[in-house]
């Protein structure tokens, strides 16, 4: 089983509020390796990527360094795609 | 942060009289109105926006809880609202299954860490099972009150 880790971080003004969340599942849905998410900053967190309320409960502003990790067969994908989504600032500012 | 710190206590409805989506969060915003929250001629408008919100996307993200919310010129302080429905109401929630809690939060614009803060807390607590249960079971105002004074304070 593969394993791929990236790190970022957030980029958009409003940071990781519900809608950018939903998204951020919605494309951690499109693989089945497991993801998950460790936000670093004052107040480091993990959350499993494929949970809309753990990834709400992380509360990353803007600014804050996020590790993306994924466990399986398209490991290397998923993180490739999470890492653009927060990149391109989830369609936001 | 901690829940008391928005919640409005006179928001609170241990009994939403709505039986849906729009229904509970007119209510609430009413709530709200009423313990001074935001001025009785923004209530439509802020109505408006947070069910075009729960259009783009519900807010119900499962167990049986709905959290709509928006960013308002008019909401000087971030305020909070609760409502318990025990017959539950459809939210279109991602789980498909009734809602038996709404927590409904209003944020001022340009605070985008304190509206973060808060979903913080909020979902903290909405995470956990026996929170969640208690709630359901809280019959009055006095005590979902009571239950807030002992949840968990956030960042």
């Amino acid at each position: 089983m593969a394993t791929a880790s990236r790190e970022t971080r957030i980029c958009n003004t409003l940071g990781l509020h519900a809608r950018p969340s939903m998204q951020f599942v919605d494309v951690a849905n499109q693989f089945s390796s497991q993801i998950t998410v460790h936000s670093g900053g004052e107040e480091p967190g993990t959350a499993d990527g494929k949970s809309v309320m753990q990834m709400i409960i992380l509360a990353a502003t803007q600014g804050t360094p996020l590790r993306i990790e994924a466990n399986g067969d398209d490991a290397d994908q998923a993180v490739a795609k999470l890492i653009e989504l927060v990149e391109a600032k989830f369609g936001e500012e | 942060m901690k829940l008391q710190d928005f919640i409005v206590n006179e928001a609170i409805r241990p009994e939403l009289a709505a039986v849906d989506r729009d229904g509970a969060i007119r209510e609430l915003v009413v709530a709200l109105s009423g313990a001074g929250a935001l001025p009785a001629s923004a209530v439509d408008e802020v109505v408006a926006a947070l069910i075009k919100r729960e259009q783009n996307g519900s807010t119900g993200f499962g167990k049986g809880v709905a959290v709509p919310h928006a960013k308002h010129p008019k909401i000087q302080k971030m305020a909070g609202a609760i409502g318990r429905s025990v017959a539950g109401i459809d939210f279109a929630a991602l789980d498909h299954q009734p809602v038996y809690i709404v927590f409904l939060l209003l944020s001022p614009e340009n605070q985008p860490q304190q509206h973060l803060g808060a979903m913080n807390i909020v979902f903290s607590n909405l995470q956990e099972d026996m929170f969640r249960r208690f709630l359901r079971q809280c019959p009055t105002r006095e005590a979902i009150v009571e239950l807030l004074d002992e949840a968990k304070t956030g960042r």
